[in-house]
C-alpha cells in the first residue's frame, strides 16, 4: 500500500516536472545544441547553400555577369533539356538500370542469405560471408581496372572465350554487351553487403516459429517458403522502398569509370548523374546542367515521399518519417 | 531439420562460384602486374604469368616519388577525415539520440532533409570552388563527407540504448552534458564509433569523386584518383613532374606497370579492410535495431 502511493506520487510529480521543462529551453539543451553545432554547420553549408543556389536553373549563366547578374530566363533550360533526346535517354538508362538492380539484386541477396542460413558450421558461414563483402571494399576505379584485366582485347577472359570460337574484342566498344555487364556488376559488387543484411534479419527471426514447424512436420522448403520469407518480407519490403526512393540517383562510379569514358557507349551508360557532370564539364552550361540536376531532385524527391507514404501505409510502424 | 546432402551441393557449388568470382578479377590484376610486356603482347593476359617478370614494379618504383606522395595524401585525407568526421557525426549523433532534448524533432528533421533533396551538382561546385575557393586544397578532399547523414542517423539509433538512468545519475553526480559525453557516452559507444568510423574511413579512402571534381594540381591527387588517371591516360606515368620524361615512354611496359601500380595503390588496404569485416556487418545491422 505504501509502495504504490509512493509511485503514484513519484508519477505525479515526474508529469508536473516534465509540463514544466516542455515549455523551456534549458541549460542542458543548450550544451546538447552545441555538441550539434559542427555536424549543423557542415550541413548547413555543404548542403542548405547548395539548396539555394538552385536558381541557377533559371538563368542564362554567362561568366562576364557570374551567377547573380546573369539574366533570367524563366523555364529556357528546361524546355532545352527536355527538348533534346538526351532527357528520354538519360532518365530512361537510370530508370531501367535502377529496377534492374533493385529487382535481380533482391532477389539474388534474399536467396543467398536463405542458404546461408542452411549451412550449419560457423566457420564455413564466416568465410562466405568476408569472401562476398569482398567487392564492397573495391572502388569503383578498382573495378574499372578488373574489368579492363579481364574484358579488354588482351583481356583474359576473352582470350578464353577466342579459344571457344566467341570474340569479345569489341567489349569496350560494342553498346549491346553493357546493359547486362552493368548491371551484373552492380548486383556483384553489392551482394555481400545485402546478404548481410538479409542474414541477420534471417537469424532474429525466433528459434520458436522453428521448433514448432518442426513439430508439425514442415520440410525444409515449406519452413522456408512459410516461415523464413514471410517474416522477412517487412525487411525485404523496407530495403526495396528505399532503394525506389533512390531510384532517380545513380552510383557515379559505376557509369563513369568502369565503361572508361567511351563515347561510342553513352546511349547505354549515360544516367542523369554522368550527364549532368559531362554537360557542365564540356559546355559549360551551368544553367542547363543545374536544371538537369534539380529536374533529377524534384522527381526524386517526390519518389522517396510516395515510398515512404507506401512503407507506412503497409508497415505504419516502419515509416521513416 | 538438416539440409540434405544434395541440397548442401547445390548451395555450395552457387556459393564457390561466386567466391571465385569475387577473387579472380584481383588475381588477374597481380598476374598481369608481374607479367612480361612481350609475353602480354603476344598472348594477351593471362591468369597465371607465362614467366615472372617484375619490369613492372622496376618501372613504376624507379622514381616512387609519385605513388608516395599520393599514399601521403590520401593517408592526410584518411587520418584527417575519418577523425573529425567521427568527432562531428558522434557529437549531434548524441544530442538526437536524447528523448529529452528540445531541439530534437528540428534537428533530425534538418539531418533528414538532406537525404531527400539536393541542390544538385552545380551549386554544390560552384559554393566549393568559387565561393569558398577551397579548389586544389586538401580540405576539399575532406570537409564535404564530414557530416553523412545516414551515418549520423544509425548512430543515433545506436545511442539510443545507453540506459538514460544512467545519464540522469550523471546528473546528480554534478556533470555537464560535455562530461557526460566525453566520460560516458563516448566510451559506451565505442564498439558502435568504430563500425561508423570504418565506413566513413573506407568511404574516404576509396574516394576520386572529389579529385576528379576539385584537384588539378599533381601534388594533391590522391591514390584512386591516381590510378584513375592512369587508367585512361597510361602516360600520365611519364609525364608527371614526378618522373623526369627522360625516361622514353617506348621502353616503357605498359601493361605491367599500369596493373603493378594498380596492385601497389590498392593491395594494402585491401588486404586491412577484409580483417574487420565483423565491425562492417556489425554497422550494417546496427540501424535495423530499430523495432
Amino acid at each position: 500500500m505504501k509502495v504504490s502511493t509512493r509511485i503514484r506520487f513519484g508519477t505525479g510529480k515526474q508529469i508536473q516536472h516534465n509540463k514544466k521543462k516542455r515549455n523551456s529551453f534549458t541549460i542542458k539543451d543548450f550544451q546538447l545544441l552545441i555538441l550539434a553545432t559542427p555536424a549543423i554547420l557542415v550541413i548547413f553549408i555543404f548542403n542548405y547553400i547548395p539548396i539555394g543556389g538552385v536558381f541557377i536553373a533559371f538563368k542564362n549563366v554567362n561568366y562576364r555577369d557570374g551567377i547573380f547578374k546573369s539574366p533570367w530566363v524563366g523555364f529556357e533550360n528546361f524546355k532545352f533539356f527536355f527538348t533534346s533526346n538526351d532527357a528520354i535517354s538519360v532518365t530512361r538508362n537510370t530508370l531501367l538500370y535502377n529496377a534492374a538492380f533493385i529487382f535481380f539484386g533482391t532477389i539474388i541477396a534474399v536467396s543467398f542469405a536463405v542458404m546461408l542460413n542452411e549451412i550449419t558450421k560457423r566457420y564455413v558461414i564466416k568465410i562466405f560471408q568476408t569472401i562476398f563483402f569482398l567487392p564492397y571494399f573495391f572502388s569503383w576505379v578498382i573495378v574499372s581496372y578488373m574489368t579492363y584485366a579481364l574484358f579488354s582485347p588482351l583481356g583474359t577472359i576473352t582470350n578464353v572465350l577466342k579459344n571457344h570460337g566467341i570474340n569479345i574484342s569489341d567489349f569496350y566498344a560494342n553498346p549491346s554487351y553493357w546493359p547486362v555487364f552493368l548491371t551484373l556488376l552492380y548486383i556483384w559488387k553489392y551482394l555481400g553487403y545485402y546478404t548481410i543484411i538479409f542474414y541477420s534479419g534471417i537469424i532474429s527471426i525466433s528459434d520458436k516459429y522453428y521448433e514448432a514447424a518442426a513439430i508439425d512436420g514442415a520440410s525444409r522448403l515449406q519452413t522456408i517458403r512459410f516461415i523464413t520469407l514471410p517474416l522477412l518480407t517487412p525487411l525485404i519490403v523496407i530495403i526495396t522502398l528505399l532503394a525506389i526512393g533512390r531510384i532517380f540517383y545513380s552510383d557515379f562510379g559505376l557509369f563513369y569509370s568502369v565503361p572508361m569514358q567511351n563515347g561510342q557507349l553513352y546511349s547505354v551508360t549515360q544516367v542523369i548523374d554522368t550527364y549532368v557532370f559531362r554537360i557542365y564539364r564540356s559546355s559549360g552550361d551551368a544553367g542547363m546542367a543545374t536544371a538537369a540536376g534539380l529536374y533529377q531532385s524534384f522527381i526524386g524527391f517526390l519518389l522517396v515521399l510516395g515510398s515512404n507514404y507506401t512503407i507506412k501505409k503497409i508497415y505504419p510502424e516502419y515509416g521513416i518519417f | 531439420m538438416k539440409a540434405s546432402l544434395i541440397e548442401k551441393l547445390v548451395i555450395y557449388t552457387i556459393f564457390i562460384i561466386f567466391s571465385f568470382t569475387c577473387i579472380l578479377p584481383l588475381i588477374a590484376i597481380i598476374s598481369i602486374s608481374f607479367s612480361n610486356e612481350m609475353d602480354i603482347a603476344l598472348k594477351g593476359y593471362r591468369l597465371i604469368p607465362h614467366q615472372i617478370d617484375l619490369s613492372g614494379y622496376a618501372f613504376v618504383l624507379k622514381k616512387p616519388m609519385m605513388i608516395l606522395n599520393a599514399y601521403k595524401i590520401s593517408f592526410i585525407v584518411c587520418a584527417l577525415g575519418t577523425a573529425l568526421s567521427i568527432f562531428i557525426v558522434s557529437g549531434i549523433a548524441y544530442s538526437l539520440s536524447r528523448h529529452d532534448f528540445k531541439l530534437r524533432k528540428q534537428l533530425s528533421f534538418y539531418v533528414f532533409f538532406i537525404m531527400l533533396f539536393n541542390g544538385g551538382l552545380v551549386p554544390w561546385y560552384m559554393l566549393i570552388a568559387k565561393y569558398l575557393g577551397l579548389k586544389d586544397s586538401i580540405w576539399v578532399l575532406i570537409l564535404p563527407y564530414l557530416a553523412g547523414p545516414w551515418f549520423i542517423l544509425v548512430l543515433r539509433t545506436f545511442m539510443r540504448k545507453i540506459p538514460i538512468e544512467l545519464i540522469e545519475s550523471c546528473k546528480i553526480d554534478g556533470a555537464n552534458e560535455f562530461k557526460i559525453y566525453f566520460m560516458v557516452v563516448l566510451p559506451l559507444s565505442k564498439s558502435g564509433l568504430a563500425a561508423i568510423g570504418l565506413f566513413i574511413l573506407l568511404q574516404y579512402w576509396n574516394d576520386w569523386w572529389l579529385s576528379l571534381l576539385f584537384i588539378e594540381k599533381d601534388g594533391m591527387i590522391p591514390l584512386h584518383s591516381m590510378l584513375y588517371i592512369i587508367m585512361g591516360d597510361i602516360q600520365f606515368l611519364t609525364n608527371s613532374y614526378l618522373i623526369p620524361s627522360t625516361i622514353g615512354s617506348t621502353d616503357m611496359p605498359r601493361e605491367s606497370s599500369r596493373m603493378a601500380m594498380a596492385v601497389l595503390a590498392a593491395g594494402p588496404m585491401l588486404c586491412v579492410f577484409p580483417f574487420f569485416q565483423e565491425y562492417f556487418a556489425k554497422g550494417l545491422t546496427m540501424g535495423m535495431l530499430k523495432n
